[in-house]
């Protein structure tokens, strides 16, 4: 079956490129982008702040079951054509990682369809390759925390 | 190449225009990583891929595609509401 979500990240390149197609009218696609309480359930973050227009900004904060804060994201948006374009800054606050920018293009492919082109571009090839390798490097890591949990239960 | 059929390291240099020492010090890299794997016949060395390996590299990306394809299918079963 052919991979719904597509990503391109060329070797040696400080970019990449998500691809994704939709079951959803263009304007509904958007509109996920847009509406604070929507982006919430779909991020699975709490939105602080999204002002979806020029110059506007955004914060997003993930706090974990015992309330410490966990994520905090935030960035600023450069363009906001509704339907076709968002361009924006991506920060996570708190951690190594340099600020990405951030292109959407939203296309129209029928009246049911539609795709995102999500173009990022990082600082450098090796940022770029180790947020490539973040989820990567987390699932081994929960991964060993399962089995030292285990082991630990043998004790 | 290699995945069709495993190869000599003369049958895979007269493909490539490059010298045949530089083939040569690719392929031992990717032996060396294990990519490839090396099988003596006679006075022939074969090579052949390593799925398994070839696998790994191919899995490295899949964490980080399956983290945008979660979000998205989200994105879609939320919005299919509003339609």
């Amino acid at each position: 079956m052919e991979q719904k979500t597509k990503i391109n990240a060329e070797d040696g390149k400080q970019e990449l490129v998500i691809t994704r197609e939709f079951d959803l009218p263009l304007e509904l696609l958007f509109k996920a982008y847009v509406v604070p309480e929507i982006v919430e359930q779909w991020m699975g973050t709490k939105v602080l702040k999204l002002e979806s227009k020029k110059h506007g900004s955004y914060q997003f904060e993930t706090s974990d079951a015992q309330g410490n804060v966990v994520f905090r994201a935030n960035g600023v948006i450069h363009e906001f054509n509704p339907n076709q374009k968002i361009s924006r800054t991506f920060e996570m606050e708190n951690t190594p990682f340099d600020i990405q920018l951030e292109f959407l293009e939203f296309e129209k492919l029928t009246d049911d369809t539609s795709k995102l082109h999500m173009h990022i571009v990082y600082k450098s090839v090796a940022l770029r390759d180790k947020m490539l390798a973040l989820p990567f490097a987390q699932g081994i890591n929960m991964a060993h925390n399962r089995l030292q949990n285990s082991l630990d239960k043998l004790k | 190449m290699v995945a069709s059929q495993a190869m000599t390291a003369g049958a895979i240099a007269s493909n490539f225009d490059t010298a045949r020492p530089t083939v040569s010090k690719h392929l031992q890299i990717l032996t060396e990583c294990e990519l490839l794997e090396q099988e003596q016949n006679g006075r022939e060395i074969y090579y052949h891929l390593n799925p398994q390996k070839i696998k790994e590299i191919a899995d490295f990306i899949e964490p980080f595609r399956q983290m945008w394809d979660d979000r998205f299918n989200k994105l879609e079963a939320i919005m299919k509401k509003y339609k």
